[in-house]
């Protein structure tokens, strides 16, 4: 089966610094700017956009991780999940504009989760999403705010994302599937 | 997991996960909405054949944070009185579709008979059986220790080189076994103190160093001392002479409590006879954990029910 690499390093740096761009524009500013990360490799994707922000602010940007496991509607169809914590800044989440991020969007039933988990936490004033990579085969209304690369790709296929904090390296490939799955775009 | 049985058959990986989703549930408690929807629609039958309050109370407490439905089943005023066997109750609660059963019985061997029998569908974790096991006593044990030790730096971490003394009636005690093959599986190292009539015959088997001297173990200065309960209910002979002589001999008076060393926490795994086992001093003092296991025994109950309760095929991730 081919392996096809999507992204490098200096993509996902660039992917990130756009997104990171793009949250300052869209809230006008990092003022009650909280970011959550999905564990895990979403929470390494919150922390690394949060230091961009912050040399580009000049301020520290809260971020935390934010676990879905419990709120998960499919754990009676894979082998029990192990969660992982849940770390809220100590500023709270009530008022403020939430930034979910993710390394993968898919099926959106993570962010359905995520949702659920966030308001048994508090009110935010407003919760947007960034994802690294946008893969398509939506089955719940949701879409993300931010997006670093569109990946169309087929459902049998597997989206990898790999980072340096704990894989190694930055890179994201395609494993699995075909060169261009009929129908996927 | 299928099903949480005993102590013994968890491996080191196995116990410091559950540990560490205990963490996590812990956490839960002290949110603004300290319920979590993970087992919407899933019911947990607490059968109860054999007296327990906080047992029961944590479990159905554990449940309901989890957005369990609970049925507790006690056998005073129950069918069981009538004369009703263990498996046509587990069989009649069965039938009304139960994805758990939560089983405390007088006979030791109750859960595993009941899980593996064939009778039923549904996961079982035991409550206590007679005096073979507690599993989820030992875990809370295990947990309250290591919460004690490392705090908020808890997860992640056995208890490699942690020293354990457990005083009083071990062989009558599931709570001693649990917590001894518990403990000594996360790399503790278990010494136990009794009066030699109260002392099991196979303890040379046991991953353990058993001594008679109270006096000589808290010299020792362990990182904890867990007091058992007198079971006054299981003594059916004299396995000593009278209370008075117990307390003076294994009992945690307030003198001795002084000579403790100042890191030295206490457990004990309740109900407490205060003045036999365990004196007022030490049951109320600063190192006294006796409360937060009670708090942190709804934690590990939510976790075990939780790693029961999901996963599609009795496997982990």
């Amino acid at each position: 089966m081919a392996v096809r690499l999507v992204l490098q390093q200096a993509d996902i740096q660039r992917a990130l610094t756009r997104i990171s761009h793009e949250i300052l524009e869209s809230n006008r500013g990092s003022d009650d700017l909280v970011l959550l990360g999905i564990p895990t490799r979403g929470v390494m994707l919150a922390e690394r956009i949060a230091g961009i922000i912050g040399s580009l602010e000049q301020r520290d940007i809260p971020v935390g991780a934010l676990d879905v496991t419990m709120y998960r509607d499919d754990l009676d169809r894979h082998p029990t999940r192990t969660p992982r914590p849940t770390r809220i800044p100590e500023s709270g989440i009530d008022g403020r504009t939430v930034v979910l991020v993710d390394d993968v969007l898919y099926s959106g039933r993570t962010i359905r989760a995520a949702l659920d988990a966030i308001g048994d936490l508090g009110r935010p004033r407003a919760v947007r999403l960034a994802a690294l990579v946008d893969r398509g085969h939506r089955e719940l209304p949701i879409r993300a705010d931010f997006v670093g690369k569109n990946l169309p790709s087929a459902a049998a296929e597997r989206v990898n994302v790999r980072l340096a904090e704990i894989d190694g390296e930055d890179a994201v490939e395609i494993d699995g599937g075909t060169e261009h799955p009929g129908g996927a775009a | 997991m299928r099903h949480l049985l005993s102590t013994r058959d968890l491996d080191r990986t196995t116990a410091v996960r559950i540990l560490d989703i205990a963490e996590d549930m812990a956490d839960v408690a002290q949110r603004a909405v300290p319920k979590l929807p993970t087992l919407r629609g899933k019911t947990v039958a607490n059968l109860f054949f054999e007296d327990s309050t906080r047992t029961r109370l944590s479990f159905e407490a554990a449940a309901k944070r989890l957005s369990a439905e609970v049925i507790t089943f006690s056998a005073k005023g129950s069918s069981v009185s009538k004369g009703e066997s263990l498996k046509d109750t587990a069989q009649t609660i069965a039938a009304m579709g139960m994805d758990a059963v939560v089983l405390r019985h007088s006979a030791s061997g109750a859960a595993a008979t009941l899980a593996g029998s064939g009778w039923i569908d549904a996961a079982v974790v035991n409550a206590g059986d007679g005096t073979h096991e507690h599993p989820t006593q030992g875990l809370l044990d295990a947990y309250s220790i290591r919460k004690r030790l490392h705090g908020a730096a808890s997860r992640g971490r056995d208890l490699d080189g942690v020293r354990v003394t457990i005083v009083g009636d071990i062989v009558h005690s599931r709570v001693a076994r649990s917590n001894v093959w518990l403990l000594t599986t996360l790399g503790a190292e278990v010494s136990l103190v009794a009066p030699a009539t109260l002392l099991p015959g196979a303890i040379d088997s046991w991953p353990v160093t058993a001594s008679h001297d109270l006096d000589a173990a808290i010299a020792a200065k362990p990182d904890a001392l867990m007091m058992l309960r007198v079971q006054a209910e299981r003594m059916t002979s004299g396995f000593f002479p009278n209370e008075r002589e117990y307390a003076r001999e294994w009992g945690l008076s307030a003198e001795r409590f002084a000579r403790l060393d100042a890191d030295t926490m206490v457990l004990h795994p309740g109900p407490m006879n205060r003045g036999l086992e365990i004196s007022s001093a030490a049951a109320d003092s600063a190192r006294s954990v006796v409360l937060d296991q009670v708090t942190n025994g709804v934690s590990i109950r939510m976790a075990v029910l939780y790693l029961v309760l999901s996963g599609n095929d009795g496997t982990d991730a």
